[in-house]
């Protein structure tokens, strides 16, 4: 699969290009991505030892229809029964699946869907990473947003009536060092009632320091918990190593945030053993910061229309609503989150049944939410974006269909203190 | 039943029944006060702070009583902080503290819970702790200034009714001040059961937000609560009593 991935684009030089065909072609000219580089905190490998131990015996072609009715009957979800409800056993009881989904979140949640937006500051990378938009070898428009551009996009998404922002950056210490971020978060603290980050994972001592600066809320997209498959996909740079992107939840954690969000791109590896993965990840962290909040994100690689061969990694709608259900069950507490790369009807859909949190009025481009939301400003400013999203909705127009859907939309459910 | 008023700190209620607004639209919170008949709602600091047109705190229904919470707090630094954020936000003086440590089951930490009476308590709050049923607690938190016990009958949420049934008996006869049963109550039932054994009133939030028809829910509560009160008043289970004491004495043979 990888190779459907690889491109060259334009801009690169000879020796450039020559290292990118030597990365993708002999694995022996990368570097181990399991070993930390130096200046990387190690912290107790105990949750990381316990999630490739559960994956790697994680077999669900053993799981028969008898243990998901088991596990449906069940009044608490034990790990056995996530088992069960994320095989292929349990493909024909997704109506059921559902409705124990629905009940759990009502307990959770009622009837409320939290919304918020992305706001991308930059998309400079140093990894090379085959499958993103952003990868240091694509030829992109490349920008980082100064202080008052920032500012800038800050004021028209607040002005658009978004109290929760999600900040990313591309995975470049170098071009977004911390203290670039934590200047993002202060401003941010300005415009909106909750700060989250979705930034390459730092240390411990970096955490804190952004926590400071306003941000309560870490994302970290595992991308696979797959470490072979993850090795194949991410050749070059800090992301290469997976267990310090593993730990970042919990070097987080401990540098006093408040809540933390897992991910795996669902379709790049086994797409069943990351689902569960994800899940033994949040239960373990779960366990040992009680306090944390949760949340998951349930990103995928979309089969490609047309796709005459079936690939047991496709994951298709019913897929992705088996593993939703399943998160649901296991992990009541945990927000759930639907990226806009999804329609708007598998959107809508997904948020009656388990879903607790979507993004409204998205932008994965740079610098571009004048022009998208007024549609005012030229293209010529704006940086290049990470990926097609499908629910293009305005925060406006998911207020109303939640609204119209009898959910309760929620703007803020935060204080930080 | 007109003089059998819910009396916290000198503030008189002739509702027994106080309604969570965390989970569903200001519409519904206003339709579930007028069938319920509630006087007091609580609301989420946290979820107060915000923007948008439809902040409770803009809209508080007429003759209603708002009781802040101070949920996200994880010890009782955090819910001094944001019970002082609801005062300045105009919530009044009530406050229910909630302190979680636990984001799974969002049980509430007594231990927190008693310090951070004391502080509000001296600050003038009526303060009104979520706990978890345990007699001695119970106590630090009266002793500490506590305006009434709210303990949980069970887990938040699941609707499970009366878990903590025999524990929240014994707060019912040895606690001076309001025992209200918070959480875990999921049926107009379970309402009425816990009000039979004493209870000064219920808190329900769940139970409402996942009903078909809210509103209707809330009169069914409304209801069940006032049943349960009456049962109460009335003596629930003297009735057999006497009926016993109707046959002739097991005493009548005594001469003198």
């Amino acid at each position: 699969m990888e190779n459907e991935f690889l491109m060259d684009t334009g801009n690169l030089s000879e020796q450039a290009l020559a290292k990118k065909h030597r990365l993708e072609n002999d694995p022996s000219s990368r570097t181990d991505h399991m070993e930390y580089m130096e200046d990387m905190d190690r912290i107790d490998p105990g949750i990381r030892e316990a999630v490739l131990f559960e994956m790697k015996n994680y077999d669900y072609d053993k799981y028969t229809a008898r243990d998901v009715m088991t596990a449906l009957r069940r009044d608490k979800c034990g790990v056995e029964d996530f088992k069960a409800l994320l095989s292929p056993a349990a493909e024909p009881f997704l109506e059921q699946m559902a409705h124990k989904a629905q009940i759990e979140t009502g307990r959770h949640f009622g009837n409320t869907v939290y919304i918020f937006t992305p706001l991308y500051i930059a998309n400079y990378c140093n990894n090379y990473c085959i499958y993103c938009g952003f990868n240091c070898y694509n030829n992109i428009r490349r920008l980082k947003l100064d202080h008052s551009q920032i500012e800038h996009e800050m004021k028209v998404i607040a002005d658009s009536g978004i109290e929760e922002i999600l900040i990313l950056t591309g995975e470049s210490s170098s071009e977004s060092p911390v203290e670039y971020i934590g200047d993002a978060c202060r401003l941010a603290r300005k415009y909106f009632r909750n700060v989250g980050l979705e930034i390459y994972p730092v240390n411990v001592k970096e955490y804190k320091y952004l926590h400071e600066c306003g941000a309560d809320y870490i994302t970290v997209f595992q991308e696979t918990y797959d470490t072979d498959k993850y090795e194949k996909l991410h050749l070059l740079g800090h992301k290469r190593v997976w267990p310090y992107r593993f730990e970042a939840q919990e070097r987080a954690l401990m540098g006093g945030m408040r809540g933390v969000g897992f991910s795996a791109l669902l379709g790049l590896a086994d797409f069943r053993k990351d689902a569960f993965a994800t899940g033994m990840h949040v239960y373990h962290i779960q366990r040992k910061y009680p306090y944390a909040e949760m949340s998951i994100s349930c990103p995928r690689l979309r089969p490609i229309v047309n796709n005459e061969r079936i690939s047991p990694l496709d994951v298709h709608e019913k897929q992705l609503c088996q593993i939703i259900c399943a998160y649901r069950i296991f992990l009541p507490f945990a927000q759930i989150v639907v990226s806009s790369r999804e329609n708007a009807g598998f959107r809508n859909g997904i948020t009656k049944i388990a879903c607790t949190k979507v993004s409204a009025g998205v932008s994965t481009g740079i610098g571009d939410h004048e022009s998208k939301y007024t549609g005012t400003c030229s293209e010529e400013s704006e940086g290049d974006e990470q990926f097609e999203i499908a629910d293009a909705r305005s925060f406006d127009s998911m207020y109303a269909d939640l609204s119209d859907e009898g959910l309760q939309p929620v703007l803020n459910d935060y204080i930080y203190v | 039943m007109n003089k059998d008023k819910l009396v916290i700190q000198g503030h008189e209620f002739d509702s027994r029944f106080i309604l969570g607004s965390g989970k569903y639209s200001m519409d519904l919170i206003n339709a579930a006060v007028r069938d319920a008949g509630a006087q007091i709602i609580t609301v989420a600091v946290r979820r107060a702070n915000t923007k948008k047109e439809e902040n409770i705190l803009d809209h508080i229904p007429e003759g209603v009583t708002l009781l802040p919470n101070t949920s996200g707090a994880r010890d009782a630094d955090e819910a001094v902080r944001i019970a002082r954020l609801a005062r300045e936000l105009g919530c009044g003086d009530f406050v229910k503290i909630e302190i979680m440590r636990d984001s799974k089951y969002l049980l509430p930490d007594n231990k927190e819970t008693v310090k951070a009476t004391e502080i509000l308590a001296n600050e003038g709050f009526v303060v009104m702790p979520y706990m978890f049923p345990d007699l001695n607690d119970a106590r630090d938190m009266v002793n500490a200034g506590a305006a009434t016990v709210m303990p949980l009958a069970s887990p938040i949420g699941s609707n499970k009714g009366l878990a903590t049934k025999e524990f929240i008996q014994i707060l019912i006869d040895e606690i001076d001040v309001p025992v209200i049963v918070d959480a875990g109550i999921g049926r107009p039932s379970q309402a009425c059961e816990a009000m039979e054994m004493g209870a000064d009133a219920i808190m329900a939030n769940t139970a409402l937000a996942t009903a078909g028809d809210l509103p209707a829910m809330a009169g069914a509560f409304k209801l069940a609560i006032e049943a349960g009160r009456k049962a109460y008043i009335a003596g629930l289970g003297r009735v057999l009593t006497r009926g016993a004491q109707a046959s002739d004495p097991l005493t009548g043979f005594l001469r003198d």
